[in-house]
């Protein structure tokens, strides 16, 4: 999808017309923002309950109040070095999109950063790498008091690999 | 065997009530002359099951006219009729129609049948007007007809003292005519005693009423069928001055005890506001949101949840107080108070759960009456066998998954089992066997639908599909991919649509509602044996009594159901076949030894078989033994899907909450002896 496109879903979705709100948080010290109404919940790092077989990405999934949550591991879906989990280690939980179904999954971060509003104007698509980076989860880039802030496309992002629902796999049962 | 129809009656109509509103909102969003067939689909199988439904419960009239309805979605469908603004506002008012037949059907109270009839002489109209289908010889259009007077009706009407004790209303009955055509009443007053002896609860005056129009002596009857017994009638055409006709006794239909008049006392002026505009009420209230699934609980038992939740507030407001000034002393109270918190909770939970579990009974009783009613239409000797009837199972599953039995097991009486005649040139005994059985198997219900009828026409499936562009002459199809094509919208192999089945809808609604519920549908079939469908549906919500075993530092749980026994490891009887497949010689058995912590790529405690145990389970009736570190306590725990905000996960069928708050997976043993059968190449490409 073009990703004008999906900048203009993104903002759709949110039913403001002059930029939206995201919660940013840092990751191998750059700052990656997610749309705020996506955000269910923030909490610490807790032990996980390990999935078998899955990639180590997945961590495993928790108890969210009587909900059975997946936790991914940010720092190893994007290739990065692990780090030790510590308490400054935060837990977002988001609420993924897939079609008109949604699923409540976490994701591990270094820490969580700040909320930010950004105009529409001012995210800019983002270059194309070609092959060597996959820039299909960034939804665009924002500068806030000069820093970059990557926004990511969190449907994409947690809709995507070994987390795709196969539909298939339930009729193979 | 003696059934509480009334149950599911109300059950029927509920669904049929959303079915409508289904039905209706398509409609609404439809545009003349762009009929997606999607939204034909959804209509078509709405009124099919509303057809299906009102058969078994014998609501001729409902199913009658959604017959009609029906075919014309049919021609619809199959691209033979455009959808012009005409039909669809037909087909509203079709599903207005229907839905005042519903409630009347629930109520008991009588229905605009001037309504019906008009709509549905438009829709044999429409019928009427090329393309022509079939219309099986059955639906007489018998409400329009009846010989309508020309001039109409002259009605003496005269109560019996008592007529209005028995539940009738005057009004009522004078409303329904004014709804007729014009309508002139008289009174006659010479019955009016003085007013000190009147009494408020007898019928004093008698009516003359002229009924001008054109309608049917069958409509005039309909109106006073209740009061029938309770009044002297003559009914006599206008301008046809004969002696008055007495109303024939045996007016009175069986219909009556079906759906008792509601007992109205007789306010005769007060009652003013019309069924009908209650009904538009009501109406209105059906209509929001169709989406929204609702689950229909006794009130008896809200009651029961709200006493209980009572206990557990006082008791917690108990050990509130306790502990703002505790002392040791006290310690005796508060062991009391924790018992008595512990036994609410349980208490609540049982409650809560026996909310949603009920035994696959619910669903199966209906069956013995609509097998033995198509048995008596189509004319075939039908044995219909039940088993696992105890089988516990999800409400909301439950309340899905009664569709879909009933249109496998209608296919099975209609398609599947021969006619006496042919079964016997067959070899095969006169009475035909339907078999309904459930049972648990590692995590998912089984429900098996089977017939030793003729089976599947193998042939004739795989050249319908060709017919219909699904496949390729050329294709090398095995069984499975061929009896799939059952499944396909508007797949029938069948040469004559009849009134039970045949249209081609009913298996793709089977399939889509199962796999909606996360299910799948297997057809297994040898000609001239029979078939046999067998739904597998997952436990969303089910309890599921659990073994917790350890393996490593985690914690799984194995269904008790599945596990035949455990044991410790004797070396001596442990072989290797080619150094990796080990097999464990049980009594006259040789088991295969799955060491749980390499199928799910833990660390154990110990890699020798002689420091763990041996648990023996069995699934998909294959044995094998999963080696863990450690038996655990026996629990029963509530099954939580994990594909809600995951996905499906080889052997695991799902994840549980322990006491302590973590999770805890369940293994689904069949699926591990598969993934250890496939050895590492499905662990490995499920980590790709």
């Amino acid at each position: 999808m073009d990703v004008a496109e999906q900048i203009a879903s993104g903002l759709a979705s949110t039913g403001e017309v002059d930029g939206s709100q995201f919660l940013t948080f840092l990751l191998a010290g750059e700052e990656y923002g997610v749309d705020i109404l996506r955000v269910q919940e923030i909490k610490g790092w807790n032990a996980v309950t390990p999935i078998p077989n899955t990639p180590e990405y997945i961590r495993g999934v928790i108890n969210l109040r009587g909900t059975i949550v997946p936790i991914v591991d940010l720092r190893r879906r994007f290739g990065l070095e692990p780090m030790e989990y510590g308490p400054m280690t935060v837990v977002i939980v988001l609420k993924v999109m897939r079609e008109d179904k949604s699923r409540v999954m976490g994701i591990v971060v270094d820490a969580v950063s700040d909320v930010y509003n950004v105009q529409d104007e001012s995210l800019k698509p983002a270059p194309d790498f070609g092959s060597v980076v996959n820039v299909d989860f960034v939804q665009g880039l924002a500068t806030v008091d000069e820093t970059m802030v990557i926004i990511l496309d969190i449907d994409h992002l947690l809709n995507s690999g070994e987390l795709a629902v196969m539909d298939s796999a339930i009729e193979h049962k | 065997m003696s059934i509480d129809m009334e149950q599911f009656k109300a059950t029927f109509i509920e669904e049929s009530l959303e079915g409508l509103d289904i039905m209706e909102a398509v409609l609404l969003e439809m545009q003349p002359g762009m009929a997606d067939a999607e939204e034909v689909d959804n209509i078509f199988r709405a009124a099919h099951s509303i057809k299906g439904g009102s058969a078994t419960f014998g609501f001729s009239d409902i199913s009658n006219f959604t017959h009609v309805v029906e075919t014309l979605l049919d021609q619809v469908r199959a691209g033979e009729r455009e959808v012009t603004q005409e039909a669809i506002n037909l087909f509203l008012s079709s599903v207005d129609c229907i839905r005042d037949m519903l409630a009347g059907a629930q109520e008991g109270f009588e229905i605009n049948l001037e309504q019906v009839a008009e709509v549905k002489a438009g829709l044999d109209r429409m019928l009427g007007s090329a393309p022509q289908a079939a219309v099986p010889a059955e639906i007489e259009p018998e409400a329009t007809d009846g010989s309508p007077a020309a001039g109409g009706w002259k009605i003496v009407f005269k109560p019996f003292p008592d007529m209005l004790r028995s539940g009738n209303d005057v009004v009522r009955l004078f409303r329904e005519l004014a709804d007729m055509g014009e309508m002139i009443p008289k009174v006659e007053l010479e019955g009016l005693p003085a007013l000190v002896d009147m009494e408020p609860e007898e019928a004093c005056l008698s009516w003359e009423v002229t009924l001008n129009g054109s309608i049917g002596r069958e409509q005039v009857d309909e109106v006073f069928e209740w009061v029938d017994g309770d009044c002297e009638l003559s009914i006599t055409p206008l301008g046809d001055e004969k002696a008055p006709e007495d109303m024939p006794a045996d007016k009175l239909s069986t219909a009556v005890e079906a759906s008792p008049a509601p007992l109205q006392a007789a306010p005769l002026v007060e009652n003013r506001r019309s069924n009908n505009d209650r009904r538009q009420g009501d109406r209105r209230k059906n209509r929001s949101s169709s989406e929204n699934s609702s689950i229909r609980v006794g009130i008896d038992k809200v009651d029961a949840l709200i006493n209980l939740v009572g206990e557990l507030v006082i008791t917690q407001s108990m050990l509130g107080q306790l502990g703002e000034d505790f002392s040791m002393d006290k310690v005796e109270r508060l062991k009391d108070g924790l018992a008595e918190l512990e036994r609410n909770t349980r208490e609540l939970q049982e409650n809560v759960m026996s909310i949603r579990m009920l035994p696959i009974s619910f669903a199966f009783n209906r069956f013995p009456r609509m097998v033995h009613d198509l048995c008596g239409k189509l004319e075939k000797k039908i044995e219909l066998k039940m088993s696992g009837e105890q089988t516990e199972l999800d409400k909301t599953v439950m309340e899905k998954i009664g569709d879909p039995l009933v249109h496998l097991v209608r296919n099975a009486v209609d398609h599947g089992i021969e006619t006496p005649e042919i079964r016997i040139k067959a070899g095969k005994s006169e009475t035909g066997t339907v078999h309904l059985n459930a049972y648990h198997q590692g995590g998912n219900i089984l429900i098996e639908i089977s017939d030793d009828g003729a089976g599947l026409n193998r042939d004739r499936i795989l050249a319908k599909a060709i017919e219909r562009g699904l496949a390729n002459n050329g294709d090398n199809l095995s069984d499975a991919e061929i009896f799939d094509f059952l499944f396909q919208p508007g797949f029938s192999t069948a040469d004559v649509v009849s009134d039970v089945s045949g249209r081609g809808v009913g298996m793709d609604v089977v399939k889509r509602n199962i796999t909606a519920l996360g299910g799948a549908i297997d057809v297994e079939s040898r000609s001239g044996n029979g078939s046999t469908f067998t739904i597998r549906l997952p436990l969303t919500l089910a309890i599921l009594d659990g073994q917790l075993v350890r393996v490593g530092e985690q914690t799984f749980i194995i269904p008790l159901v599945s596990i035949i026994e455990s044991l410790q490891v004797e070396s001596s009887r442990v072989n290797a076949i080619a150094g990796s497949a080990e097999l464990y010689k049980l009594r006259d058995d040789y088991l295969p030894i799955i060491r749980l912590y390499d199928a799910f790529g833990l660390k154990p405690d110990s890699a020798s078989l002689e420091d763990g145990l041996l648990v023996v389970v069995e699934g998909h009736g294959q044995q094998a033994g999963l080696l863990v570190d450690d038996l655990l306590a026996q629990q029963q725990v509530v099954i939580k899907s994990l594909e809600t905000n995951f996905k499906k996960v080889g052997g695991i069928s799902g994840a549980t909450i322990l006491g302590d708050g973590t999770v805890a997976l369940i293994v689904d043993i069949g699926g591990i002896i598969e993934l250890s059968q496939n050895g590492r190449k499905c662990a490995n490409s499920a980590a790709a």
